[in-house]
């Protein structure tokens, strides 16, 4: 099968994600677009290490799962934080700051 | 298939593992001491400790370093003159970033008593009662400090990626502790946090493709392929474009500032002085390496993007700094200013501006830490004669001068330093970044920087007499106080002597930053 799909589908997904971060007013929502774009980049470094050959990216794949998953932990504890204290999470809520 | 283990030499990374190894205990001294002030003190000697013999280690390395310097994990990491001299700089920040963390005025420090319950709710005024502190600022910080110390070493663009986690992880947490308006603080973190997770993510992509492209990830190799290439696929231009993305946000370069200023002025006052000067500093040292060790061969097809980049920052982070009411925030477009001065000399793509980049982060750093110190100084009084949050509106800057001499003169002196006046760090500062476009033939980019630093000289020199010509209302005289506290006098100290010393006599530390100029590919 022509690598040259995946090469595709990653591109989708990272632009899915894109959207989903840009559009979404939901805090986790915009956070799920962001975890979609890191897996549309592991998509892409398993399929470059089988066309290249270089095995390193089959591992740089391990290594941003790890970061993702680290990511998670702290993205989930500052979203819990902040819906203890407003009741909701959407992006859209009037700012405390401007300027 | 296999993978080759890397070798690694744990020599040059001494001041990196001191810096994580005292996070480390750190967390295990959350663990066993149980008591709230022993710990606190415990904490605070570690982080101060670790800092500063990561400081002192990296000026040994750099005294015994023969020759340029080596690759000490495979592809994966360099230690050379470049990255020691950003190592040492980085350390110094963390150390004057420390020490204001540990600063308290009324036995209340600049950071929640306890992270987990809502503001304003009885939990937390309960917590702040009974004395609880959240020491876990100092790992957090001492945490983000290893990475930005390690950023600087890396020669490979995933390396890059997870160590730009390492550095970003904590420092969004550290961002929503605030004790006072600590709403705004926690929005600011999910801003910080949801948009600076956007841009890795951004920049991963773009690794990929130049992964693909080159299908190397380390800059040896990319800059191989590339010299190798004679097209320019898209895949390579798309990719590298999404790389500096990536990079761009952590420097706050326009189009990717606009996080700076919420998270400046919503973060706490120690953790904005923390992550401005050292951040910054960071960020500029893996852009360089990335740019000319990498993606020098692509100097053509970037400069042009550069010049863009850098004029917009300038000219936006200037001219909306003028608009500005609050000090934090005025203080934050005036960064925004300061990565397009920086990146006026990188465009220029020659060894000049590997030396002007750490002098001039440097000098910027030492101005910010300080100003922020101050910042943190000028407290608002409660109705009730408590001491409140900190007093940002210009307005309540009013008169200053005269009830705080020492206090206002030092913030004299920062503002001065930023906006670049003679016998300051900045000047010398921007003497050498400009000098480094100048050479290359960057002029009309010279032109605009000179522009805009004239520009934002208003913005300074308005906050200047307001402090020191303008009457203060007499109602200031109960609702803002100005306190003393040990920890920012000391951080306002060192970074007076730097800028001073740096403006006067920065032949010695120029001589240093021209011996650093030299990356070890």
């Amino acid at each position: 099968m022509n690598p040259m799909n995946y090469v595709i589908l990653a591109t989708v997904l990272f632009s899915v994600g894109a959207t989903a971060v840009l559009l979404r007013r939901n805090a986790i929502i915009a956070f799920m677009g962001i975890e979609l774009m890191l897996n549309a980049s592991n998509l892409l470094l398993v399929t470059f290490a089988r066309v290249n050959g270089a095995i390193a990216g089959q591992v740089d794949a391990f290594a941003v799962l790890v970061v993702a998953a680290a990511e998670v932990v702290v993205g989930l504890a500052i979203i819990i934080a902040l819906s203890r204290s407003r009741q909701n999470i959407s992006l859209d809520e009037p700012s405390e700051m401007k300027g | 298939m296999s993978v080759p283990s890397p070798v690694i030499l744990w020599g040059p990374l001494v001041p990196v593992l001191i810096v994580v190894g005292a996070a480390m205990v750190g967390i295990l001294v959350e663990a066993f001491i149980r008591q709230s002030a022993m710990r606190r003190l415990v904490q605070t000697v570690l982080a101060l400790a670790a800092t500063g013999a990561a400081m002192i280690v990296a000026f040994l390395q750099w005294a015994v370093l023969k020759g340029d310097g080596a690759r000490i994990a495979g592809n994966y990491l360099v230690s050379d003159r470049q990255s020691l001299a950003w190592q040492a700089i980085l350390a110094l920040f963390a150390l004057m970033g420390m020490l204001l963390f540990s600063s308290r005025t009324q036995g209340e420090d600049a950071f929640t008593p306890l992270a987990s319950v809502a503001p304003g709710s009885t939990e937390e005024a309960l917590a702040a009662k009974r004395g609880f502190a959240q020491t876990e600022i100092f790992p957090l910080g001492l945490f983000a400090a290893a990475g930005m110390m390690l950023f600087t070493m890396v020669s490979d663009t995933i390396v890059l990626f997870v160590v730009l986690e390492i550095l970003s992880l904590p420092l969004y947490l550290l961002v929503g502790l605030a004790r006072r308006r600590r709403l705004m603080s926690q929005e600011a973190a999910l801003k910080y946090f949801l948009m600076g997770a956007f841009a890795s993510a951004i920049y991963l992509f773009g690794a990929s493709l130049v992964f693909g492209y080159s299908a190397a990830t380390s800059y040896a190799g990319i800059a191989a392929s590339i010299a190798a290439g004679l097209d320019r696929q898209p895949m390579l231009l798309a990719g590298v474009a999404l790389m500096l993305v990536g990079l761009l946000f952590k420097l706050g370069a326009v189009p990717f500032h606009a996080w700076t200023p919420d998270v400046y002025q919503g973060a706490p006052t120690p953790v904005t002085a923390f992550m401005a000067a050292a951040t910054k500093a960071a960020a500029a040292a893996a852009l360089a390496r990335l740019l000319y060790l990498a993606l020098f061969g692509l100097a053509w097809e970037i400069a042009p993007v550069l010049w863009t980049v850098a004029i917009a920052t300038m000219l936006l982070g200037t001219v909306v700094a003028i608009v500005q009411t609050d000090v934090k925030r005025m203080l934050a477009y005036s960064s925004i200013a300061h990565a397009g001065f920086l990146l006026v000399a990188l465009t220029s793509f020659r060894g000049d501006a590997l030396a002007a980049v750490p002098f001039y982060m440097l000098a910027y750093g030492l101005a910010t830490l300080g100003a922020f110190a101050v910042v943190s100084q000028v407290r608002e009084r409660t109705p009730d004669g408590a001491l409140g949050a900190e007093a940002t509106r210009l307005g309540q800057w009013a008169g200053l001068g005269r009830r705080a001499p020492w206090l206002a003169a030092a913030m004299a002196l920062f503002l001065l330093s930023f906006a670049g006046i003679p016998l300051t760090a900045g000047f010398i500062g921007k003497f050498v970044a400009f000098r480094a476009a100048i050479d290359a033939g960057a002029w009309p980019l010279v032109l605009v920087a000179v522009l805009a630093s004239a520009a934002a000289a208003f913005f300074y020199v308005r906050l200047i007499v307001l402090m020191f010509l303008t009457p203060a209302p007499p109602e200031f005289d109960e609702s803002v106080e100005v306190t003393n506290a040990t920890g920012p006098w000391l951080v306002m100290l060192v970074a007076a002597a730097g800028t001073i010393l740096l403006g006067v006599l920065p032949s010695p530390v120029l001589e240093l930053a021209h011996q650093a100029a030299i990356l070890v590919p």
